[in-house]
């Protein structure tokens, strides 16, 4: 073995100090005149194809850096954190259900794109600060194979998961920590008005599992998902899952495992918008506008499984063929929801939880 | 020597830590405790949330969790030390290696396992929460107290057996004293770990069991009530201070013991039997889990094959890049979070041994606190130029090595301090300049001691999630970031791709302790 001189803690330490010091000079020189790059802030859901996203970068010389903060509510609560100071250009992924807190919190810029127009008339004149990108409904999922094998038929509507027949079937997320979990909460009260707490009540008493968040409902309870260790055949989830599963799975099955229930599913939208201080608000509205380009989203089924706003998108194969788009989804006013929210989330917490 | 010059040289050994802490620790902390305590320009902090139902129950069972989850694992992994670090047998490195193989992976990954392969009463509950925590932090047991316990002198026990002292005696008055301060160690460490607990509390617990942790995110992350995150985070902080406080009393109480350089026999006789008992048992248990996950990685529709592996190559909606670069950042990212962790650790460890206690609760404080907390510091303090670190790929191995320090540390003060004074000052009468006595002599004694410091401090960074989740940028993912993005999508090729990283990080953590093992250690400088 060669014998080198050795180095000293000391020199060491210096040296990684000196390191150090010029990455953060140098990342702290970036921001020259001419912003090269526009950021976006968004959820862990996020994704864009490859080509798409180079599409963009092509087309406005601008590179589009993406920066991920757990999940829809985290990631806006990092963007309050920080309103007016922002770590970003635009932010993306506020539901309806938060829609309210963003919108207090002055983080947002106006801007409304010209793409508007384009839109699906359900969406073409939001609230000034936001811009719809894309929507999606949170249903309940079945396991085909298991209700085909025991002999049971799937439920069909909210009201029939208090039947006996389901009794120990059902997982659900919590809705003081899940995106899906508060929607599913919302879409009982949309459907039983008052009586919502009298139901969950019946829920409880007939075996619901709670779980924190849809990547363990869905991917480690849910007997349906592929690969999963899970025993329960019901779980809320997204109307365009079962496509997931088909697109998803190393060999193409001819029929979805799993099914979504058309009944009782409840539309959030999600939205994007500048972000307040933003050192890039040129490139920030020419992203807004790419999102709700026909590129952008014909690309968000794929990506996301959500569906797109814009009318006359055309939707992949399996889609038409596996997911369902609801035809009347449930959904309350973010004014209903922002007055609400809370009370019904620590209700809701008492009678199943505690 | 000068006084003068050895006191002014300790000095700056404690000032590199200390200032690192100031930086990356104590100011973003301040940041965001100022953000929330802080109502124009007057601390205004709401006391009732210390006194609340919430707040006592909470504590309640973060305590005695954590308390009954470090006795179980100190049960659990001292047979195995013993065994690993008092005999010679063939196979004792890759079990060794195999060890530290749960430490790292990321809690998601082994929760799953966890729920595939407990019984249904038993898969939500404190059982499935203690159980756990005893799989992750056997390693810490093992390598802590093993460490400690390969250099102590077998001539002890030998002459106790000689002065006829029975087996039980001299576990009970020789082994036990001698350990004590590495036990402390590893005890201290463990439950911290478990204290601030946070996705086994989450996954196998659900929302029913709440710790301070998991409480503080909820708090600040969800609720985004940061005031009362902010008193919850104070109380765990003084927490943790007080368990590295009384920890750290212990040991030094207990003392330290001599060294022997002898080398570990081979079990003989009846000990053939019970060094293998031990080693297939743990192996066996550790390995459970693990082979569970194995399995779901290589498993495609209803058969067996290497597709989910294969499928890394490609890029995927679920990342931004091909899921193998994930493997070169967490490998890059983990490089330079070693050796910042090691070059601010080693002047610490230095300075501890030397008598800085105070150092030694400052190094453990960042271990207990919450990662939601700190990760809203950063945004704020790091905000600006010339420290506008919030999207430099910089911040990754700095929060990593700010996790991985205290394990640095600890590796390395019972191992200093138990370096024979008299060793040194022979040297010196010798006519040893203070580098070759450094060279020659303490570098030898530490070889060891530092591969296990360097390679805990790289397997913690690559199993790093807490932090570096909160900091990384989506086109950098690390492996356990890689498996987060992968198991929050539907589809099987999501879930495969997921358990495919899973084998990998846990291929890459045995391999890279494996080689801490050989190379340093036993190709080191003799």
């Amino acid at each position: 073995m060669k014998h080198h001189k050795p180095v000293s803690p000391a020199s060491l330490v210096t040296g990684l100090a000196a390191a150090a010091v010029v990455g953060m000079l140098a990342a702290g020189c970036g921001g020259g005149s001419q912003p090269k790059d526009v950021v976006l802030v968004t959820h862990d859901s996020f994704a864009v194809s490859k080509d798409v996203k180079q599409a963009f970068e092509k087309d406005t010389g601008l590179q589009l850096r993406i920066l991920q903060g757990g999940d829809a509510n985290e990631t806006l609560n990092k963007a309050l954190l920080t309103a007016g100071d922002p770590q970003g250009d635009v932010i993306f992924g506020i539901d309806d259900s938060i829609l309210s807190r963003a919108l207090d919190g002055d983080l947002l810029d106006e801007y409304r794109s010209p793409e508007l127009s384009a839109l699906e008339p359900d969406f073409s004149s939001p609230d000034s600060h936001v811009t719809p990108i894309d929507h999606g409904e949170v249903c309940l999922n079945v396991d085909r194979g298991w209700f085909a094998s025991h002999d049971v038929p799937p439920p069909t509507s909210l009201a029939d998961l208090a039947l006996d027949r389901y009794r120990n079937l059902l997982v659900v997320e919590n809705p003081a920590t899940s995106s899906p979990g508060l929607a599913f909460v919302l879409a009982t009260i949309a459907t039983f008005g008052d009586r919502w707490e009298t139901y969950w009540r019946g829920l409880r008493a007939n075996g619901v599992m709670v779980v924190d968040g849809w990547e363990e409902a869905y991917t480690q309870q849910f007997s349906g998902a592929a690969g999963s260790p899970g025993k329960r055949p019901i779980v809320v989830s997204y109307a365009s899952s079962p496509a997931a599963e088909v697109i998803f799975a190393s060999k193409k099955p001819s029929t979805a495992p799993t099914a979504a229930v058309e009944e009782g599913c409840y539309r959030q939208v999600e939205y994007a918008g500048i972000l307040r201080g933003a050192h890039n608000v040129d490139g920030a509205r020419k992203l807004i506008d790419f999102m709700l380009s026909e590129r952008f989203q014909a690309d968000v089924p794929g990506s996301m499984f959500v569906y797109p706003v814009r009318s006359g998108v055309p939707l992949p194969e399996a889609f038409v063929k596996y997911a369902v788009v609801p035809k009347d989804p449930l959904q309350l006013s973010p004014q209903e929801i922002d007055a609400n929210r809370d009370r019904w989330v620590a209700r809701w917490t008492d009678i199943v939880v505690r | 020597m000068d006084r003068h010059r050895r006191t002014l040289s300790r000095t700056a050994t404690a000032a590199v830590p200390i200032a690192f802490l100031a930086l990356f620790f104590a100011w973003p902390l301040v940041a965001i405790l100022r953000r929330s305590l802080v109502v124009d320009g007057r601390l205004d902090v709401p006391w009732g949330v210390v006194t609340s139902d919430l707040t006592r129950e909470v504590l309640w069972f973060t305590l005695w969790q954590a308390t009954v989850s470090t006795a179980l694992t100190l049960a659990a992994g001292l047979p195995l030390a013993w065994a690993l670090s008092r005999f010679r047998f063939r196979g004792r490195s890759v079990v060794e290696a195999f060890v530290l193989v749960p430490f790292v992976l990321p809690t998601v990954v082994v929760a799953t396992a966890f729920i595939a392969l407990l019984p249904d009463g038993v898969e939500r509950s404190v059982w499935a929460i203690l159980l756990a925590h005893v799989f992750f932090n056997v390693a810490v047991v093992v390598r802590v107290v093993g460490a400690f316990w390969a250099g102590l002198d077998r001539r002890l026990w030998d002459a106790a057996a000689t002065l006829g002292a029975s087996g039980a005696q001299r576990r009970l008055r020789l082994t036990l004293p001698l350990l004590a301060p590495a036990l402390a160690s590893a005890a201290s460490i463990v439950f911290l770990f478990c204290f601030t607990s946070f996705g086994v509390i989450v996954i196998l617990g659900g929302p029913r069991y709440a710790t301070l942790e998991t409480e503080i995110y909820n708090q600040a992350a969800r609720l985004f009530d940061l005031r009362t995150a902010a008193v919850l985070g104070l109380i765990q902080l003084a927490a943790v201070a007080a368990t590295v406080l009384v920890s750290g009393r212990l040991e030094r109480r207990l003392g330290g013991a001599r060294r022997g350089g002898q080398e570990a026999p081979r079990p003989a006789g009846r000990e053939r039997i019970v060094v293998g008992a031990v080693v297939l048992c743990s192996v066996a248990l550790l390995a459970l889990p693990l082979l569970a996950l194995v399995v779901r990685s290589l498993s495609v529709g209803d058969g067996y094959g290497f597709d989910h592996f294969t499928a890394l190559a490609h890029e995927t909606p679920a990342l931004f890049v091909a899921p193998w670069h994930a493997v070169l950042n967490s490998l890059l990212f983990a490089t330079a979070a070693a050796a910042i962790a090691l070059a601010v650790g080693i002047p610490a460890a230095v300075a501890v041994a030397g008598g800085r206690r105070g150092l030694d609760v400052l190094l453990m404080l960042p271990l207990g606190a919450s990662a939601a907390m700190l990760g809203f510091g950063f945004l704020l303090a790091f905000a600006d130029p010339p420290l506008d670190l919030r999207s430099s790929p910089w911040i990754v191995p700095l929060a990593q090595s700010l996790v991985a320090l205290p394990f640095v540390v600890r590796a390395l003060v019972p191992a200093l301090r138990a370096v024979d004074i008299r060793l040194r000052e022979a040297a010196a009468v010798l006519g040893a300049t203070p580098g070759q006595i450094r060279r020659e002599i303490e570098l030898p004694l530490l070889a060891r001691p530092l591969a296990v410091a360097g390679g805990l401090a790289f397997a913690v960074a690559l199993g790093e999630f807490g932090a570096t989740v909160f900091v990384v940028r989506a086109d950098w993912p690390t492996v356990p970031v890689a498996i987060f993005r992968f198991l929050g999508r539907p589809g099987e090729d999501n879930v495969g791709a997921a358990m495919a990283l899973c084998v990998v990080l846990m291929g890459l953590v045995a391999a890279v302790a494996l080689v801490s093992e050989r190379v340093l250690v036993r190709g080191g400088p003799r």
